[in-house]
């Protein structure tokens, strides 16, 4: 794990890094943190948890203790990534351990909200693709230049059209990703439909 | 897209705006907090200076961390103690109704807020959980959402979100004996795969879906993001009304009769249209086992674990990876698979009528000598309600241990863990590697009465032979 941890912040456009290949499908996100590590307060520490009981059942061979793993920010997966609960705590911890970007063929719901929420762009390509860079990955290095103005990412070799859904590309661009104070831009609106939902005025007792 | 059904109704009810980025901003009319995943939370409000929007909305229990054996304060574990005391204190500054320990409330966020009659039709509700999806089965829009989300309910009582599209699951017929909603839920799951949900919220309907109790049908809308579906629903009708009627929470009098109005006129139209329909014969439906390490990946009691070549491409990655994890091999059958602990709760199954259904398999028998077995009631309610019918001495007759409420094993953040390689027969909803506490663990998930047969044989059984 990277000690120089800082959390993302403004917009996000760029993002270089070497990638790390991860294989298998619904990886979920009790493997990517275990619950026992989620007895916590803060997310501070989960970077040394991450993938712990796989990388334990794999003994310094899983890539994320691989030593020409260890500066790598841009995580590649299979299908499904982030399915099961939650917590946040699973993109917290991948992140804290030095990821940037998950590019991958297809994630879970609330893990990709999640993902946005904290800034980290997730980006979709088909199944071939993929494969063709954890393949190339397996006997050299591969170093990605994402450009999510032309949602982009080239290397020495290789060039991907990435997909990414347009409101989150959007959020990144403009720095708008960490969502609290555009929601809270319409502070009048949210007092409009407060008042003008049916059911608040039945439930008088919660008042 | 999706036109008229009780999702679009609901969403366009509750949308506040449409944001710069394209999602919609959509307010939130019931939040639901533990103590997992509202601390961070909390925190960020704290450096952001911002206040809790509308305190009466979000109401908290603590459930995950909350030990099962002894709940006197403070707890034996440091680090749930911590936990517990963090939103206790965060409710008490914030105003946030919370029901702790002992309230007589308390229990799994999922089974509590329907209990309370904090769950009704037409509500969007929001929670730090995944399991959020159960609230559908009121006609409710929920969904799981993660920590950053839950700050931002937290501080404006809306959350940035794109549409989902609607599949309808539609269920014909009806289930036969000794065939459960878990098993419905299992098998819609394995026919669409874990991942068929992504982007969808599911509408679960047909005679088969209206034959069941609300409790039932909270359990299937519990696994719906089992199945990669963020929000699944059923349309509320009279077993719905009757469920709320009289609860602490409902409405009363006057409001009552405005409320069933106005819930009526929620359901998806007959001429609604959906993304994607789906039919199935729920009376083909039989006991249903998981032999894998997704929820999906199910059989019949009958069955054989299947043969690699009998698997889509896309499966079989995960496939090769279950049978060595699991010791499995493909081809074997499930049925008279050894279990070495079995457990009934969870918010999937830990309802008085799961606790019911297993009582009545256990009564009069003994749980094998080689089995660990308890029963973990999904909230205090339950545990009271269960002492009054005396279903605690039944289970604790035939060598089940009787719990206090809370999640217990179906996560595994407290001391109910399994050991090793232990096989589990577990009500509760995931199978993941490493989910019931020990990182080689090995879980089965089923129907409460087939837990219970399994706790009786010391192997996974067809419940259909005890209740003949």
């Amino acid at each position: 794990m990277k000690s120089e941890f800082t959390q993302p912040i403004g917009k996000i456009s760029n993002i270089n890094g070497q990638c790390i290949p991860l294989i298998g499908n619904d990886t979920d996100t009790d493997r990517i943190i275990p619950a026992r590590f989620l007895k916590c307060v803060n997310f501070d520490s989960l970077g040394e948890s991450v993938f712990e009981d796989d990388r334990k059942t794999l003994k310094g061979k899983h890539p994320f203790d691989l030593e020409e793993n260890k500066n790598a920010s841009i995580l590649i997966v299979n299908s499904n990534f982030g399915c099961g609960s939650s917590r946040e705590h699973a993109p917290q911890a991948l992140m804290r351990w030095g990821i940037k970007a998950i590019i991958g063929e297809s994630f879970a719901d609330i893990f990709y909200s999640n993902c946005i929420a904290i800034g980290i762009p997730c980006f979709t390509l088909p199944k071939k693709s993929i494969e063709e860079m954890q393949n190339y990955c397996n006997n050299q290095f591969l170093f990605l230049e994402i450009d999510l103005k032309k949602s982009l990412a080239k290397s020495k070799d290789l060039n991907f059209n990435l997909e990414i859904r347009e409101s989150s590309r959007k959020m990144f661009l403009t720095g708008e990703w960490d969502a609290t104070s555009t929601l809270l831009d319409n502070e009048n609106l949210i007092e409009n439909k407060f008042t003008q939902l049916p059911y608040i005025k039945f439930n008088t007792n919660l008042l | 897209m999706s036109q008229d059904t009780l999702f679009d109704k609901v969403w366009d009810l509750h949308k506040v705006s449409s944001l710069p980025g394209g999602s919609d901003q959509i307010f939130i009319g019931l939040h639901l907090i533990h103590e997992v995943t509202s601390p961070q939370a909390f925190g960020a409000l704290k450096d952001k200076k911002l206040k809790v929007k509308f305190p009466e909305r979000t109401v908290a229990t603590v459930d995950h961390i909350v030990p099962t054996d002894n709940q006197s304060r403070p707890f034996k574990d440091n680090l749930a103690e911590q936990m517990i005391e963090t939103l206790e204190k965060n409710c008490l500054e914030h105003k946030i109704r919370f029901f702790n320990i002992g309230s007589g409330n308390q229990g799994i966020v999922h089974v509590v807020a329907p209990e309370l009659g904090l769950t009704q039709p037409g509500m969007t509700i929001a929670c730090g959980d995944s399991h959020t999806s159960t609230h559908g089965a009121f006609g409710s829009i929920a969904f799981g959402i993660g920590t950053s989300q839950v700050r931002d309910v937290l501080a404006t009582q809306t959350l940035a979100m794109n549409k989902l599209k609607v599949r309808q699951i539609w269920c014909d017929n009806k289930l036969s004996k000794g065939v459960y909603a878990k098993d419905l839920v299992l098998h819609i799951i394995n026919k669409l795969g874990v991942k068929a949900g992504v982007g969808f919220a599911y509408e679960f309907a047909g005679p088969a879906i209206h034959e069941l109790s609300m409790e039932e049908r909270m359990t299937i809308c519990n696994m719906s993001i089992e199945g990669g579906a963020r929000c699944g629903y059923i349309n509320p009708d009279e077993k719905t009304f009757s469920y709320i009627k009289n609860k602490l929470y409902a409405p009363k009098n006057e409001h009552w009769d405005r409320a069933l109005r106005w819930w009526e006129s929620l359901k998806s139209n007959e001429n609604s249209i959906y993304d994607d329909v789906i039919k199935l014969d729920a009376s083909k439906v039989e006991p249903t086992v998981t032999w894998g390490i997704t929820p999906g990946q199910s059989i019949s009691i009958n069955q054989q674990i299947p043969l690699l070549d009998e698997l889509s491409p896309n499966d079989k990655l995960v496939a090769e990876e279950a049978y060595e994890y699991m010791s499995f091999k493909p081809g074997q059958l499930i049925k008279d698979t050894p279990v070495d602990v079995c457990f009934i709760g969870s918010c999937t199954n830990g309802r008085i009528s799961d606790l019911r259904v297993a009582a009545k398999v256990l009564k009069g028998k003994k749980v094998s000598k080689n089995v660990k077995a308890f029963a973990v009631p999904g909230s205090e309610k339950v545990a009271t309600k269960a002492k009054k019918e005396g279903l605690d001495q039944i289970f604790k007759d035939s060598g089940f241990e009787w719990r206090e409420p809370g999640c217990s094993m179906c996560l595994a953040m407290n001391s109910d863990k399994l050991i090793g390689n232990q096989v589990s027969a577990s009500s509760s909803n995931r199978n993941f590697k490493g989910r019931q506490g020990s990182p080689s663990g090995r879980t089965l998930l089923m129907s409460p009465a087939m837990v219970a047969a399994a706790a009786i044989n010391g192997k996974v059984s067809d419940v259909r032979e005890f209740i003949n």
